[in-house]
């Protein structure tokens, strides 16, 4: 009980801090809560299937399979691999990072998880066909044309930016999370 | 739409998962839960944090800032504002759209799509539980940079600039 009252205790601080904000400003405050109840029932939508997948995934997929395929020498394969998933992917951007978590407990290559997150944040293919409806082809275009060496690149540099041990500390600590 | 598709897949693989093997399946139902339990205060944290900036920042609030002749301060203000905000795509595509007609710039809704989409200030809580704080500031970094540039080459396509 105590423990989950640690865990917890950041959103309650935030949810105490809107509740005053109500108290003082009506109008600011309701239109806040009923904007996060918007983003609640979106959230409700997208995460149980995508968390369903995870399990799935790392049940039946062995890590033999993901190294083969994203993990160390896997060379082009593994980079257009993580590009076509994340762009393939479905939701907003928090919804990437539980999947970048099984993909490090199965090996995948630490650039070529950034690169996915890098797809699944601004090259989803859903979003790109509203992308060019909403704001044409030329603009959409120009982005997704700017994007996939943009994404490349902030990866590659982040990777190489990042101190090996850092890397495995970090791939460590989402071996032990699930 | 592709929230259907994403349902439909997972409920087809759960099926099949399900028929060739039970056990397995439980396991890999009960690592969702696990998986999902263990970053949900973040989300909450975030989902509160994402309301209260959405109410602050309503599309009227935001082409005020961003229109055609704001200029530098404009680009500027469309990067903050794309960088802190978390806006669905199928809301933020037609809220840009609208702010063009209204009179924004090319180069501004530029910034303001590139960073909404690859610069998550709010979701920090979330992306530092799995990426470690100095890599999760690191890539918002570089995903703003990036933004600034996108919005600059948008600007000289769209001969703004």
């Amino acid at each position: 009980m105590k423990q989950l009252f640690r865990r917890y205790r950041g959103f309650l601080v935030v949810l105490i801090l809107m509740g005053l904000l109500f108290l003082f400003n009506r109008e600011l405050g309701s239109a806040a809560f009923s904007k996060a109840g918007y983003t609640i029932k979106e959230m409700l939508l997208i995460l149980p299937p995508i968390f369903v997948l995870l399990g799935l995934l790392d049940v039946w997929i062995p890590r033999e399979i993901m190294i083969r395929f994203m993990g160390e020498g896997s060379g082009a394969k593994g980079v257009v691999l993580a590009l076509l998933l994340g762009s393939a992917a479905a939701g907003p951007l928090y919804g990437a990072f539980p999947v970048a978590s099984v993909f490090m407990k199965k090996g995948v290559k630490f650039s070529n998880i950034l690169i996915f997150l890098g797809a699944w944040s601004t090259t989803k293919i859903p979003m790109f066909l509203f992308e060019m409806q909403s704001l044409g082809s030329r603009f959409a275009l120009t982005r997704l044309a700017l994007n996939i060496p943009g994404i490349l690149i902030i990866a590659w540099a982040l990777a190489a930016m990042t101190p090996k041990q850092e890397i495995d500390a970090i791939v460590d600590m989402n071996r032990t999370m699930q | 739409m592709s929230t259907m598709v994403l349902y439909g897949v997972t409920a087809l693989l759960l099926i099949i998962s399900f028929v060739k093997d039970r056990k397995k399946t439980v396991q890999a139902l009960r690592k969702a839960w696990k998986a999902l339990e263990h970053i949900l205060p973040e989300f909450l944290v975030v989902i509160l944090l994402v309301g209260l900036l959405l109410a602050l920042l309503n599309p009227q609030a935001i082409s005020a800032v961003i229109g055609k002749d704001s200029g530098l301060w404009g680009l500027l203000i469309s990067l903050i504002v794309g960088s802190i905000t978390l806006i669905p795509g199928f809301v933020a595509f037609p809220t840009a759209a609208m702010l063009l007609q209204g009179g924004a710039g090319y180069m501004q809704i530029g910034a303001f799509i590139s960073s909404l989409m690859m610069v998550g200030v709010v979701t920090i809580p979330v992306e530092r539980k799995y990426f470690g704080l100095r890599l999760t500031v690191g890539r918002n970094l570089l995903a703003f940079l990036f933004s600034v540039i996108v919005a600059l080459v948008i600007g000289m396509v769209m001969g703004e600039l």
